[in-house]
């Protein structure tokens, strides 16, 4: 294999890559607060990506994206008030059955509205045969969107959770729920605020690929599965290396095409979840001692 | 200031508590001891609205606030330091604090919140030089420090603390008996304070009640609490007839 191809596989590992690290994040900031495995993540991604096809026949792209964003985060906060509020006691296993009934419920709604068909949002910038050079390695300049993006979020957010007293407080939640109660914070909206926010930046993602992996109403359930690997194989919780783990994992799948059929493709985030949940369940970058400390 | 009659409180079918009541005056500091197991953290946990009550009354300055959420009892002035701290361990002294003070940013009182860190600082010398630790790292006394600044941060009136001497040496033990005593003349506070350390609760408090299976068995003001042969026999270890 030539460099030149060598890099157009990274290229193309990297894309995928980074919106499995987005996937990954929502996880992590709902499994953060809660210790929820929200399976219904990746028909967070989806309904953003069709909402935002549908609104863009009547308003401008970014228009389009913008209220398609919002009305997941209204969605992931609706999921919350009704169906895990009020939970007193919720067992992993309870919330493992009600996240998926819901990806389950969401997706058959979609379904009643969208139909089958496979849609895309248009290329931000070009289409899809445009592409920039840089040395011997083609991009698609939606590429360059979707990382840039992509970086921007998770820049932003690491400044959230950092920096503003509302980010503290879901950072409190996460380190010990009652400690946050008795510091007068709302532990119960803070969950809310987390399934919005992972809500909203799925479905952000959901926007930006959408030109290149396309979108259809099913389309949230592979996408779940290896996001899921994903923040695993950073270790749960931590966001900054799910982003790493999110290049891996595109990046293998994306090489993977080179030695092994292309159905395989998807045989290897399974794979490897397996191996990392039977061999170092505090993910590659986690440390077991995290990992014990959190209890999960 | 607090005035709790024949409450009742427990886990699910478990009755820990039976029939408490206890009353403290502004500016008291009051002591709850009694052995391992006796309900004193559950005592302090149902007051503060981490667990529910299944009867009796909790009047926070003439409020009933036994059926309020632990958040929003902590806004009306009444603020636990739980047993063990728990403090946020991944963040640091500063952000402790700081989240200490949710209550004070809704009130709009954010000047009010700088001076109380000052104050906290001046309080803690130690927890100044410690700000950008993580509070995980800090030592057990340190840590008791900051829990206690973190409760103080919310501009209490009344601080509930749970066995602050708990795992602590005795020299350290003796530096935060000392730091509760001047809570209360330099935070004007009020003290309901639970204590395994008999001993050195009762030698700050100005009355205890002793806990004892979910009943509270005796009270009285700390000297003659200091007196009681069997207050002396169970929890000052130490024999009568020694002492004749
Ligand atoms: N979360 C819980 N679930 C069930 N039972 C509990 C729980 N917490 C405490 N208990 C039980 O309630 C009783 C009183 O416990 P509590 O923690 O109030 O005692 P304590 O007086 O604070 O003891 P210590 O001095 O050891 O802290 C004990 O029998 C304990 O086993
Ligand atoms: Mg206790």
């Amino acid at each position: 294999m030539n460099l030149d191809l060598f890099l157009q596989y990274v290229v193309a590992g990297i894309t995928y890559g980074t919106i499995y690290g987005i996937v990954a994040i929502g996880f992590n900031i709902i499994y953060n607060t809660t210790g929820i495995i929200n399976f219904a993540q990746g028909e967070f991604v989806m309904l953003g990506g069709m909402t935002a096809v549908t609104l863009a026949r009547v308003l401008p792209l970014p228009a389009a994206i913008l209220v398609a964003v919002l009305v997941t985060t209204v969605v992931g906060a609706l999921i919350e008030i009704l169906f895990i509020r009020w939970l007193r006691h919720p067992s992993v296993l309870r919330m493992i059955v009600i996240t998926i009934g819901l990806s389950i419920l969401i997706r058959e709604v979609a379904l009643h509205i969208w139909g089958e068909g496979v849609r895309a949002l248009p290329y931000f910038t070009g289409t899809s045969v445009t592409s920039i050079r840089l040395g011997g390695v083609y991009i698609s300049p939606q590429v360059l969107w979707v990382v840039g993006i992509s970086a921007v979020v998770v820049a932003i957010l690491g400044g959230f959770f950092r920096y503003t007293l509302l980010g503290m407080q879901m950072r409190a939640c996460a380190a010990n729920r009652d400690a946050a109660r008795l510091c007068g914070i709302s532990a119960k909206n803070m969950v809310t605020l987390s399934f919005m926010l992972s809500a909203g930046i799925g479905a952000l993602g959901g926007c930006i690929v959408s030109p290149i992996t396309y979108v259809s109403y099913d389309s949230g359930v592979p996408l779940a599965i290896k996001g899921f690997t994903v923040a695993i194989l950073g270790g749960l919780g931590n966001s900054a290396a799910s982003a790493g783990a999110g290049m891996l994992l595109g990046i293998l799948e994306s090489f993977s095409v080179s030695v092994l059929p292309a159905a395989y493709k998807d045989v290897i985030s399974v794979a490897i979840l397996l191996v990392i949940l039977f061999v170092r369940p505090s993910g590659l970058f986690g440390s077991a001692e995290v990992a014990r400390l959190k209890e999960f | 200031m607090l005035r709790i009659k024949n409450l009742e409180a427990g886990y699910g079918p478990l009755k820990v508590l039976r029939k408490v009541s206890l009353h403290i005056g502004p500016g008291e500091i009051v002591t709850v001891i009694g052995a391992n197991g006796a309900g004193k953290s559950t005592f302090l946990k149902t007051i503060a609205g981490l667990l529910g009550a299944s009867g009796g009354e909790v009047l926070f300055e003439k409020q009933d606030i036994r059926k309020l959420p632990a958040e929003r009892i902590v806004s009306l002035g009444c603020s636990l330091v739980p047993e063990g701290r728990q403090l946020f361990a991944p963040m640091t002294v500063r952000e402790n604090l700081v989240l200490g003070a949710c209550v004070q940013f809704r009130r709009r009182r954010d000047e009010e919140v700088k001076e109380d860190l000052d104050r906290v600082f001046v309080l803690f010398p130690r927890l100044k030089e410690r700000e950008t630790q993580l509070a995980g790292t800090l030592s057990g006394g340190e840590q008791q420090m900051l829990a206690i600044g973190r409760a103080l941060l919310s501009r209490p009136r009344m601080l509930l603390l749970d066995e602050p001497s708990m795992g602590l040496a005795p020299r350290m033990v003796r530096e935060i008996f000392a730091h509760i005593a001047r809570l209360r003349r330099e935070f004007g506070l009020t003290i309901l304070l639970v204590e395994q350390n008999a001993r050195g609760a009762l030698a700050i408090a100005d009355r205890g009640y002793v806990l004892e299976t979910g009943r509270m068995i005796l009270q009285g003001p700390s000297g003659d609490l200091l007196l009681n042969k069997d207050v002396q026999r169970a929890y000052l270890g130490r024999s009568p007839e020694e002492d004749a």
